[in-house]
């Protein structure tokens, strides 16, 4: 099991500074949940440890299991363990299901070995059903034409075949009905279940989601950094009284 | 007219080589004979094409030399080829190498019955005469290459011909292979297929150098297809070039479609240095339909230069041209086409895109689309894209752990899919994947 370390991190797009001083480690098998206003740097953390050329981490440092992975390519990141599980996945159009989850486990194969393609399958099957996702589904293109919460099933079926260590999870509750919500929570649980549980940080508006996947910690995110942290009871009163409360404590907090 | 060198006009397809080709051929008919005569008088008189000619804008006319090339080339033995098969159990196939029939697979019993013939052209000129001499080569060269088509004519020896009678259904497709071997050679390979009314048949060509031997040999390869389809007719035709990369390349293609026909043709092209492609699609009577798709893969300095005319010539008929490249290093695509509509081709649905997906930032795709109206109820749309893989689909693939290389692969085969798709037989389907896969690592 792993662990995840990100140490005052700062991450700027172009000239514009955006995560300024993120600090947070995420102990093997731990559920943190993140939540903040819109705007705050909470996909721009994520997809900057998942390695998007876009973002440039200008100090700190992101330790999985006390190596860093900010050497590394996007690519490799992901074979070590990291998986992110987009806000907004891409379409890919003319590239199937099947060949894309295939491509992608295959890339963690050694060289040389071969995919027994009846275990993959059956495997692949077996994670369809337990996200309710049509089997004829490995036939189309990746997200191209899904609904959006047919995007979000799909992202959760990447993770459930992937198996990392840490999974960033950027509003996979958005665009869900109610029982795709519920679909999707389950989804997540049974992978938390598993042997190896991964280490998870969960951005999300709602506090309806940690009904369904219980965080041991809840973080505030405010200006690019943590600024209030709690447990799953911090949700709660965040969706009772707004951001207002928290953006002003960090106002007095810095004029001091 | 330019009479100044001879030489430069013919280059090694000189009346002594002309006089040579015929006395090989001369068992075939005398009106066969005739008109490989007139053809290379054509070709002789005609001059190389000028900067100024508006059908060869953006081609590379420096490299266009008809010089050091073998009109006789020897006879290549089979068992000296690296042959691949169509990948289609039970599937015939003539293979010819050096313009010669080298290997064969007849068509099984059940196709045979049904009155299907797929034999070599010179065995057709002989026994089906009056057939051939209704399709072969009976459409004028509309698009530029008149003189290389006339050279194609003069010097063309053997090929494949494809009959299929009224209301036949072919069971399965049929493979046709050309082979070029050793340095200079000079091939003009031929694919003539006659769908009758109501018959349906599928065909695929294959055109590749003898071995894989290095340094490339140079060739010069001079290829055509004429494709009928008659009333309600169906006709799939693939067709996979890939010459050696010294290899300089002309393929014609002339699609006559009649009532509610139906033609796909699908070009994939990935071999030569410089390759020219020019197909003139005819919808010539009401509910005929042409379906005009090409893929290239282009590496290094390849140049691939694409030249299209899609006439309709009378109502309610459609077409619909997708051509996609996909270029590399400093390769070079230039794809030029038009839509005719006559003035009584009312109801008329013409689409034509050309699409590039950009490798590589010293790669160079030229687009000219084109449009002549004569019909005032029609619906025709025409475009040209260029376009970069998509950072933010690469970085997708990546996040899941795909290697940069694979990635751009699937993507660029997400490209293509749109096309390849088309191909409803699973296993040519599956054949021509592979080969692009093979083509785009190599
Ligand atoms: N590629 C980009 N180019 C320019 N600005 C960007 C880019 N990506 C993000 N930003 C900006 O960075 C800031 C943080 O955006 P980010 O997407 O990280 O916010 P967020 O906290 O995830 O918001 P939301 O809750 O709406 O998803 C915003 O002001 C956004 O406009
Ligand atoms: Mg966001």
């Amino acid at each position: 099991m792993s662990q995840l370390e990100i140490k005052d991190l700062h991450i700027s797009i172009g000239e514009k500074s955006i995560v300024k001083g993120f600090n947070l480690t995420i102990k093997p098998g731990e559920v943190h949940a993140i939540m903040g206003p819109n705007g705050t740097g909470k996909s721009t953390l994520a997809k900057a440890i998942a390695g998007h050329p876009d973002y440039t981490i200008t100090s700190g440092d992101v330790l999985l299991d006390g190596q860093s992975v900010l050497a590394m390519e996007p690519d490799e990141r992901a074979r070590t363990g990291l998986f992110l599980a987009f806000q907004y996945p891409s379409e890919i159009p003319g590239v199937s299901i099947a060949n894309f989850l295939r491509a992608a486990v295959q890339a963690r194969m050694a060289e040389g070995e071969e995919l027994d393609a009846t275990a993959y399958y059956k495997r692949l099957y077996t994670k369809m059903d337990m996200l309710k996702i049509d089997r004829k589904f490995t036939a189309r293109a990746v997200n191209d034409g899904f609904s959006g919460g047919e995007k979000k099933r799909c992202e959760i079926l990447q993770m459930a075949m992937l198996e990392p260590k840490i999974a960033l999870m950027d509003e996979t509750d958005s665009g869900l009905d109610i029982d795709a919500l519920r679909i999707v929570a389950e989804g997540v649980n049974a992978i938390r279940a598993g042997a190896q549980p991964p280490g998870i940080l969960l951005i999300t508006h709602y506090q309806r989601l940690l009904d369904y996947i219980v965080p041991d910690f809840v973080h505030v995110m405010y200006a690019g950094r943590i600024v209030k942290s709690g447990d799953k009871h911090l949700a709660l009163e965040l969706e009772a009284k707004g951001y207002d409360w928290v953006k002003k404590e960090f106002a007095a907090a810095t004029a001091s | 007219m330019s009479v100044s060198s001879p030489t430069a006009a013919v280059g090694s397809f000189t009346q002594a080589a002309f006089d040579a080709h015929l006395a090989k051929v001369s068992h075939l008919p005398a009106w066969w004979l005739d008109r490989k005569r007139a053809a290379y008088e054509r070709f002789a008189v005609a001059p190389m094409p000028k900067r100024t000619n508006e059908g060869w804008r953006f081609s590379n006319l420096a490299a266009l030399t008809l010089d050091g090339f073998n009109p006789a080339p020897a006879a290549c033995p089979f068992a000296q080829m690296d042959h691949h098969e169509l990948g289609v159990t039970g599937a015939g196939h003539l293979v010819f190498a050096n313009n010669r029939l080298v290997a064969s697979q007849p068509l099984a019993a059940e196709a045979a019955k049904q009155g299907i013939i797929f034999d070599t052209l010179q065995n057709a000129l002989l026994k089906h005469g009056d057939l051939v001499r209704a399709h072969l080569l009976t459409q004028p060269s509309k698009l530029g290459s008149d003189k290389f088509a006339a050279l194609h004519e003069a010097f063309l020896e053997d090929g494949a011909f494809i009959h299929v009678p009224k209301g036949v259904t072919a069971p399965l497709p049929v493979g046709v292979f050309h082979y070029a071997c050793g340095d200079g050679t000079a091939v003009f390979p031929h694919t003539l297929v006659i769908a009758e009314d109501n018959a349906k048949i599928t065909v695929a060509d294959f055109f590749r150098t003898g071995s894989g031997a290095s340094p490339a040999p140079r060739a010069f390869a001079c290829g055509g297809n004429d494709l009928y389809a008659g009333h309600g007719a169906s006709v799939t035709y693939v067709a996979m070039q890939d010459w050696s990369r010294e290899t300089l390349s002309f393929q014609f293609n002339a699609t006559l479609a009649r009532r509610d026909a139906r033609v796909l043709s699908l070009n994939l092209h990935a071999g030569a240095r410089q390759a020219r492609h020019e197909s003139f699609s005819q919808l010539a009577a009401p509910g005929a339909h042409s379906e005009m798709l090409a893929l290239t893969v282009a590496h290094g300095t390849q140049e691939f230069d694409q030249r299209t005319l899609q006439i309709h010539q009378a109502p309610n008929t459609s077409s619909n041209l997708l051509y996609k490249n996909a270029l590399l290093d400093q390769a070079k695509t230039i794809f030029s086409g038009l839509i005719v509509v006559d003035a009584d081709a009312q109801k008329t649905d013409a689409y034509q895109s050309n699409r590039n997906l950009m490798l590589s930032d010293d790669a160079e795709a030229h687009s000219l689309p084109g449009l002549e109206i004569q019909a005032n109820d029609v619906r025709c749309t025409h475009g040209a894209t260029s376009a970069r893989i998509d950072r933010e689909q690469e970085f997708y693939l990546e996040s899941r752990g795909i290697k940069p290389a694979q990635a751009q692969e699937l993507l660029v085969f997400g490209f293509f899919e749109e096309v390849l798709g088309k191909i409803e037989h699973q296993e040519l389907h599956d054949t021509l994947t592979d080969i692009i896969r093979e083509k785009f690592r190599a």
